[in-house]
C-alpha cells in the first residue's frame, strides 16, 4: 500500500488497504453472501487484524471488543441495516468506511447527514437541463448514492443519521423495509439487488437532534461502539492512527512519541473518568467529550509542531497546548477543572515535571 | 472394571450431561444407581420424588452439635445428578450416594461440600482439553462439544461418556489429583465394590468426569484402606433438603455453584428442538412488559442474527453469547441497560425451588424454633401486640431476636408506637404476625449462617459491604446495636468510617447522623461499647456544621423543604448527642450564621427564608435567642423591603411544628397580622398556598385561638393580651404542685422549695416545649 503514492491527502480505505484486501480475497474459501467481495469471517478479520496462513499480516483497523465487529458484520449479511452508535470519536465513521470497503470494495456511496440534507440525497434528483429538453426519463434522473448501491448490490453509508431532518429520514423506511425505491414520475421503481445494505452512524451525545422514529429504528440493528476499555488499548489506537496520519501528512518520524502519547491518553482517560489511573484521587470532569479521536489530533498536532518549529523530538511542550485546547471547551468552568487537575494531579506525578511546566506556561 | 459397572462422567450442572445421562440410563436400565454425593443423604433421597419437591433444591448437611459447620450440594433440574436421582427413585431402583461422608470434612473443621463440588471438575482439566483442541475459551469449547450437542438418531447413548472418559484419562496421566481427591476416589471405589457384592448386575455410576479414570482403576482393597486411614473420625451429621434459587446457583462464592446462566441452562434442558425461538420470544415478552417496543419481527431478526453469528464464529449452534449479542443489537437498541434486565431475569432467572413439608428442618429454622421455645414466643398468624421491658432478661432477649429476624428479612415483629404511651428507651412495642412465607425467607437466609445470630451477623456485614449511602450504614449500625450483633459492628463501623470520610454531601451526612445518634443512645442503655461510634458521630456533626451554611445557600423551594427536614433532625440529634465539648454551642453558632445569611441580590445569593426562619425558631426554642429579638427579626423579614415570598417561607420555617408561640407572644401575632393586611392583593394570591400550608399544620386549638383573637380586634396592644394574664400567677396554688414536680425531676424537696422562691431560670418568658417536627409540611 505504501507503493501506491498519490497526491491525495487521504485515501479511501479500499485503496489504502488494497493489498490486504486482495490477500484476504485470495485466501478466503468460506461461503460469501452474494456480491460480497469477502466472506463475513474475512471481513471480521480485515477489521480486527490477524495473520493469514500465507504469512500476510492484516493490520487491525478497529481495536476494541471483537463482539462489536462480529455483530456488525453479521447484521450486514441479514436484511436488517446496521446502526453504529457512540459518542463522538469512537471510530463510527472509520468502522463504517472499512466495512463498506471490505464488503463491497467501495466506501464512496456516502450520504453525509446534515441539518440541510435534502430528500434528493437519499432518493434521486433530476438533471434539469435534460428534464426540460427530453421530459422525465431514466436519463434525466440523477441517482443518489443509496439508489446506486441498491442497483449494484453494494453497501451504502449514511453518516450522522440523527442530523437528517425527520421527513428525509422517513424516506429511508421504504428503502429499508421494501428494498425498493419507487419513482412515481416515471411510473417505475428501482429494486435493490442482493448485497445491498445500509450502514448508518449516529451520535449518542446529541440524540435529541432528530430522534429516529420507532418505525425507522426497527429497521436497524444497533451496535454501540464503546470508548476504549483500557489505557493500553487506547494508547495502541492513538499510536497506530498517528503513524498513519503522519505518513499521509508527510511528517518525519519523531522520537519521544511513545511517551507523550501515553501521557496524552492518560490525561484524557483520567479527566473522562473523573478518577486518576491509580484510583486514588477524584478529579472533576470537563465539558468536552475528550474522545480518542481528539487525542489523536492532539498528538498529530504536537508532531507537526515538533517537526516544524521544535527540535525534532516530540516533547511535553508540543502536546500541552493541544491538550489544554481539547480540555478547556468552556472558558470559565473547564479552566477551573484543568487548573485543579494540573495542580492536584500532574504536579505530584513522578516524571511529569516537564509536562507540568509546559501546562503552566501554556495556561491562559 | 468389568462390563457390569458403567461410569457416566458428567460436568456438574451441565444440561448436555443431564440429557446424556437420561439417555444412557434409559438404555442401560441399571439395577443400581450410584451418584457422587454425601452418603448421609441416602435416607432422605426418597423425598426427591415427592409431589412438592421442585428443583432447584439443595442438600444441606451440618455437624449435629455445631450447625455453623455446614455444606450445601445444590441440584437444579438440569443437573445430571438430579436426573439420575429421579431416574432411580421413580423406578424404585436402589440409589446410593458414594462420595466421602460429609462428616469427615466437618471433623477437619472445613466447610467441605460446596467447594469440593467445584473442585471435583476444576476449570483446569477443561482448559487443558480446550487448549489441546485449539480453543482459547474453555467454557465455550465445553459447551460446543458437550452441552450444546444433541445426539444424532441411532447414536450409542454411551458414546459421549466413553469419549469424555478417554480425554480425562489422558489428562490425568500426569497425576494432578490432590490427596483429597484420591481419598474420595478410594472411598467411591469401596462403595462400588460394596454394590457389586450386594449382587447388583448392572451398576451405573454418575460422577464428575474428572473422577472417571480413577474409578476405572482397580487397586487392591488394602491400598484404598491405606489412603482412607488418614481421614479424621466422622462427626455426627444431620442432613436435609432446602429450597434453592437459580440466583444462588449463579453465585461464584459461598454456597453458589458458579453457574453463570442457570436460567439459560434450564431452558436448554426443557426444550427439545431449537432453543432459540422459544428463548428469544420470552426475552421479547419480558422487554415488552418493561415498555420496550419489541415486535415479533424483532424476534425473527434476533433468531437470524444469532444463527448467523454462530456461523461466523464457527460454532455448531448459537450459544448464550450469540443469543445475548442478538438481543442487544436487535431488541435493546444496543443498550446494555435493557440487556441487564434480560440477563438478570432470563439468563439467571428467579426460579425458587420448594421441598416437601416432611423434609427435616433447616438448622437456622431449628435454632429459631429453639429460641421461640425458650423465649416463649409462639409464631401465630393472627397479629398481636407485645410490649417489652428491656431491663428484663427475657424481654431483652426477645427484642434481640425480633431485631435480628428483621435484619434477615423476616418481619415477624414490626415495631409499633407503644400502647403504654411511654417514650422511654427501656420499652419497645412490637406487633407480631407470623406469615407462611417466612419459612422460605428463613431457608433463604440459611446462606448467611446456621444460627439466627450468625446469620444476622453475616447478613449485616454483607449489607455493609454493599452499601453505597451513608444513611443506609448508620441505620445498619443502629440495627446492629439493638440486635446486639457486637461481632458485626467492627466491620460495619470500618465501612461507615470510610464512607463518611469520602462523602461530602451535607444532605447525606445529615441523613446519616440521626440514626447514629439514636444508636449511641441505645448503646448507653444496653451497655455496649460505643467510643468509636461517638467519635464518628462527633466528626459527622462537625462536618455538617461546617458544610451546612454553604449547602443551604441558593436552594429552591423543594430543596429548602428537604433541607428543613434535615435541619430539624440534625438539631434533634445534636441535642441528644450532648457531650461537654461545646458541640451544642458551636451548632448554635452555625444556626445564627444561617439565620443571618439573607439574600442580597436574588434568591441565589442567600439562604432561603424557610431555613432562616427555622434557624431562628430552633434558637428561640433552645432559649438562645430572646423572644424580643425573634420578634425584631420577624419584623425585619416582614418589612416591605423584603420579598413577600421569602417572608412567607420564613414564617413557615418559624411557625412549623408548633404555633403556640403566637398565643404566648401577642406581639408576634400583631406583626404578622399587620404584614398580612399590608400585602398587595396580587402578591397575596401567590402567598396564599404557602400561608395556608403553614397554618394548616398548626394544632387545631392554636388555629382556633389565633382565629378568634384576630377576629376580636386590634392586636398591637400587647399588654391587654393573655401574656399579661399569665403574669398574675397565684403563687400559693402553684407552690402546692412543687413537691410533686420535684419528685418527678428527682430533685431534693428542699431545693424545689428554694427554687420556688427564686425566679425560675429564664423567668418572664414562656418556654415553649419543642414539638415533633412536622415532616409532612
Amino acid at each position: 500500500m505504501t507503493d501506491l503514492v498519490t497526491d491525495v491527502l487521504r485515501q479511501h480505505a479500499e485503496d489504502a488497504f488494497a493489498a490486504e484486501l486482495a490477500a484476504l480475497a485470495a485466501r478466503d474459501d468460506r461461503p460469501r453472501p452474494e456480491r460480497w467481495r469477502l466472506s463475513p469471517w474475512a471481513v471480521a478479520t480485515y477489521l480486527l487484524g490477524g495473520e493469514l496462513d500465507d504469512g500476510t499480516v492484516i493490520t487491525p483497523k478497529y481495536i476494541g471488543p471483537r463482539r462489536v465487529v462480529e455483530v456488525a458484520v453479521t447484521t450486514l449479511a441479514t436484511d436488517r441495516a446496521l446502526l453504529l452508535l457512540g459518542v463522538p470519536g469512537t471510530a463510527k465513521t472509520w468502522v463504517s468506511e472499512h466495512l463498506a470497503a471490505a464488503i463491497s470494495g467501495d466506501s464512496t456511496l456516502l450520504v453525509q447527514g446534515t441539518a440541510g440534507t435534502p430528500e434528493e440525497a437519499v432518493r434521486y434528483g433530476w438533471n434539469y437541463a435534460r428534464l426540460l429538453t427530453d421530459g422525465p426519463s431514466r436519463e434525466a434522473l440523477v441517482p443518489s448514492p443509496l439508489m446506486r448501491a441498491m442497483a449494484d448490490g453494494r453497501i451504502a453509508r449514511v453518516e450522522e443519521l440523527t442530523r437528517i431532518p425527520a421527513d428525509v429520514q422517513d424516506s429511508l423506511i421504504t428503502i429499508l423495509s421494501e428494498k425498493t425505491l419507487p419513482i412515481p414520475e416515471l411510473g417505475t421503481e428501482t429494486q435493490a439487488v442482493r448485497g445491498f445494505n445500509v450502514i448508518a452512524t449516529a451520535n449518542d451525545r446529541d440524540r435529541g437532534v432528530n430522534e429516529l422514529s420507532s418505525a425507522l429504528r426497527r429497521r436497524f440493528n444497533t451496535v454501540v461502539l464503546p470508548l476504549p476499555g483500557s489505557l493500553e488499548e487506547e494508547v495502541d489506537i492513538v499510536t497506530r492512527r498517528v503513524e498513519q496520519l503522519g505518513r499521509s501528512l508527510q511528517l518525519p518520524e519523531l522520537p519521544g512519541g511513545a511517551q507523550e502519547i501515553r501521557r496524552v491518553v492518560t490525561v484524557f482517560r483520567e479527566l473522562r473518568a473523573g478518577l486518576t489511573a491509580d484510583g486514588r484521587t477524584k478529579v472533576k470532569t470537563p465539558s468536552g467529550t475528550l474522545s480518542t479521536a481528539e487525542a489523536i489530533s492532539v498528538v498529530t498536532n504536537g508532531m507537526a509542531l515538533a517537526a516544524h518549529f521544535g527540535d525534532g523530538v516530540l516533547r511535553a511542550g508540543d502536546v500541552a497546548a493541544g491538550v489544554i485546547g481539547a480540555v478547556v471547551r468552556d472558558p470559565a468552568a473547564d479552566q477551573q477543572v484543568w487548573r485543579e487537575y494540573v495542580e492536584g494531579v500532574v504536579r505530584e506525578r513522578d516524571g511529569w515535571q516537564d509536562f507540568y511546566r509546559a501546562a503552566r506556561e501554556n495556561a491562559r | 472394571m468389568s462390563a457390569e459397572v458403567t461410569l457416566l462422567g458428567v460436568r456438574h450442572h451441565g444440561p448436555g450431561s443431564a440429557r446424556a445421562v437420561a439417555a444412557a440410563l434409559e438404555r442401560l436400565r441399571p439395577d443400581a444407581v450410584l451418584v457422587e454425593g454425601p452418603p448421609e443423604a441416602e435416607p432422605i433421597l426418597g423425598l426427591a420424588a415427592a409431589k412438592d419437591m421442585v428443583p432447584p433444591v439443595a442438600l444441606l448437611a451440618h455437624a449435629a452439635d455445631d450447625p455453623a459447620r455446614a455444606a450445601f450440594w445444590p441440584y437444579a433440574e438440569f443437573s445430571p445428578e438430579w436426573v439420575a436421582i429421579r431416574h432411580a427413585v421413580d423406578r424404585g431402583v436402589p440409589l446410593r450416594f458414594i462420595d466421602l461422608p460429609a462428616g469427615h470434612s466437618f471433623a477437619e473443621g472445613g466447610d467441605g461440600g460446596a467447594e469440593e463440588e467445584d473442585a471435583a471438575l476444576p476449570r483446569d482439566p477443561i482448559a487443558r482439553l480446550a487448549e489441546a483442541a485449539g480453543h482459547d475459551d474453555p467454557e465455550r469449547w465445553w459447551e460446543d462439544v458437550v452441552e450444546h450437542r444433541r445426539p444424532a438418531d441411532g447414536e450409542d447413548a454411551l458414546a459421549p461418556f466413553a469419549a469424555v472418559a478417554e480425554a480425562m484419562a489422558v489428562l490425568r496421566e500426569d497425576g494432578g489429583a490432590s490427596l483429597r481427591d484420591r481419598q474420595r476416589e478410594a472411598y467411591m471405589r469401596g462403595r462400588i465394590r460394596a454394590a457389586r457384592r450386594a449382587g447388583h448386575h448392572r451398576i451405573a455410576v454418575v460422577c464428575g468426569a474428572f473422577h472417571v479414570p480413577a474409578l476405572e482403576r482397580t487397586p487392591t482393597v488394602a491400598e484404598d484402606r491405606a489412603l482412607l486411614a488418614g481421614l479424621p473420625k466422622k462427626v455426627r451429621t444431620e442432613i436435609t433438603w432446602v429450597p434453592w434459587t437459580h440466583r444462588r446457583l449463579s453465585q461464584l462464592s459461598g454456597y453458589g455453584a458458579g453457574i453463570v446462566s442457570p436460567g439459560w441452562y434450564h431452558h436448554l434442558h426443557r426444550t427439545d428442538g431449537d432453543p432459540l425461538p422459544g428463548w428469544l420470544t420470552r426475552a421479547a415478552g419480558l422487554l415488552r412488559a418493561e415498555d420496550h417496543p419489541v415486535s415479533s419481527a424483532h424476534v425473527i431478526e434476533a433468531v437470524r442474527l444469532a444463527r448467523a453469528l454462530a456461523g461466523l464464529r464457527g460454532r455448531p449452534l448459537a450459544g448464550l453469547t450469540e443469543t445475548l449479542d442478538a438481543v442487544r443489537a436487535v431488541m435493546c437498541e444496543g443498550s446494555d441497560v435493557a440487556l441487564a434486565l434480560v440477563r438478570d431475569r432470563l439468563v439467571i432467572g428467579d426460579a425458587l425451588g420448594s421441598v416437601p413439608e416432611d423434609a427435616p428442618a433447616v438448622p437456622l429454622q431449628r435454632d429459631l424454633a429453639r429460641l421461640q421455645r425458650t423465649l416463649r414466643l409462639k409464631p401465630a398468624p393472627e397479629p398481636r401486640e407485645l410490649d417489652l421491658d428491656l431491663r428484663k432478661e427475657t424481654d431483652a432477649a426477645r427484642s434481640r431476636l425480633l431485631h435480628r429476624l428483621r435484619l434477615l428479612g423476616v418481619d415477624w415483629g414490626v415495631p409499633v408506637r407503644s400502647q403504654v404511651a411511654s417514650t422511654g428507651t427501656f420499652r419497645e412495642s412490637w406487633r407480631l404476625c407470623w406469615q407462611q412465607e417466612f419459612a422460605v425467607r428463613i431457608a433463604e437466609a440459611a446462606q448467611w449462617g446456621t444460627t439466627v445470630e450468625r446469620a444476622a451477623v453475616g447478613k449485616a456485614v454483607g449489607t455493609a459491604r454493599a452499601a453505597a449511602e451513608l444513611a443506609e450504614l448508620t441505620g445498619l449500625v443502629e440495627t446492629c446495636l439493638v440486635a446486639d450483633l457486637a461481632e458485626a459492628l467492627p466491620a460495619v463501623m470500618r465501612v461507615l468510617a470510610d464512607l463518611a470520610a469520602l462523602d461530602t454531601d451535607v444532605a447525606h451526612l445529615a441523613r446519616a447522623l440521626p440514626a447514629l445518634v439514636r444508636a449511641l443512645r441505645y448503646g448507653d442503655v444496653r451497655g455496649t461499647d460505643h467510643t468509636a461510634l461517638g467519635e464518628v458521630a462527633g466528626g459527622l456533626a462537625d462536618r455538617i456544621r461546617v458544610g451546612l451554611p454553604p449547602a443551604c445557600t441558593g436552594l429552591d423551594a423543594a430543596g429548602a423543604a428537604a433541607m428543613r427536614v434535615h435541619l430539624d433532625e440534625v438539631h434533634g440529634a445534636i441535642g441528644l448527642l450532648g457531650g461537654d465539648d461545646g458541640l451544642a454551642d458551636r451548632w448554635a453558632g452555625t444556626l445564627r450564621s444561617l439565620a443571618r445569611r439573607e439574600p442580597t441580590g436574588g434568591p441565589a445569593t442567600g439562604v432561603p427564608g424557610l431555613l432562616r426562619g427555622r434557624a431562628v425558631r430552633l434558637l428561640l426554642d433552645d432559649g438562645r435567642l430572646d423572644p424580643a429579638e425573634a420578634g425584631r427579626r420577624l419584623g425585619l423579614v416582614l418589612s416591605t423591603a423584603g420579598s413577600p415570598a421569602d417572608a412567607a417561607g420564613w414564617i413557615e420555617g418559624f411557625l412549623s411544628g408548633g404555633g403556640t408561640l403566637l398565643l404566648h407572644d401577642p406581639r408576634l401575632l400583631g406583626l404578622l397580622d399587620a404584614w398580612l393586611t399590608g400585602v398587595p392583593a396580587a402578591v397575596f394570591t401567590d402567598l396564599l398556598p404557602l400561608l395556608r400550608r403553614t397554618f394548616a399544620t398548626l394544632e387545631a386549638g392554636v388555629r382556633h385561638t389565633v382565629g378568634s383573637r384576630v377576629a376580636a380586634g386590634p392586636l398591637d396592644s400587647g399588654d391587654a393580651g393573655p401574656a399579661a394574664e399569665a403574669a398574675e400567677v397565684d403563687l400559693a396554688r402553684a407552690g402546692a404542685a412543687l413537691p410533686v414536680v420535684a419528685l418527678l425531676l428527682g430533685l431534693p424537696a428542699g431545693a424545689a422549695a428554694g427554687s420556688g422562691a427564686e425566679a425560675p431560670p429564664g423567668a418572664g418568658r414562656p418556654r415553649i416545649p419543642r414539638q415533633a417536627g412536622g415532616r409532612d409540611t
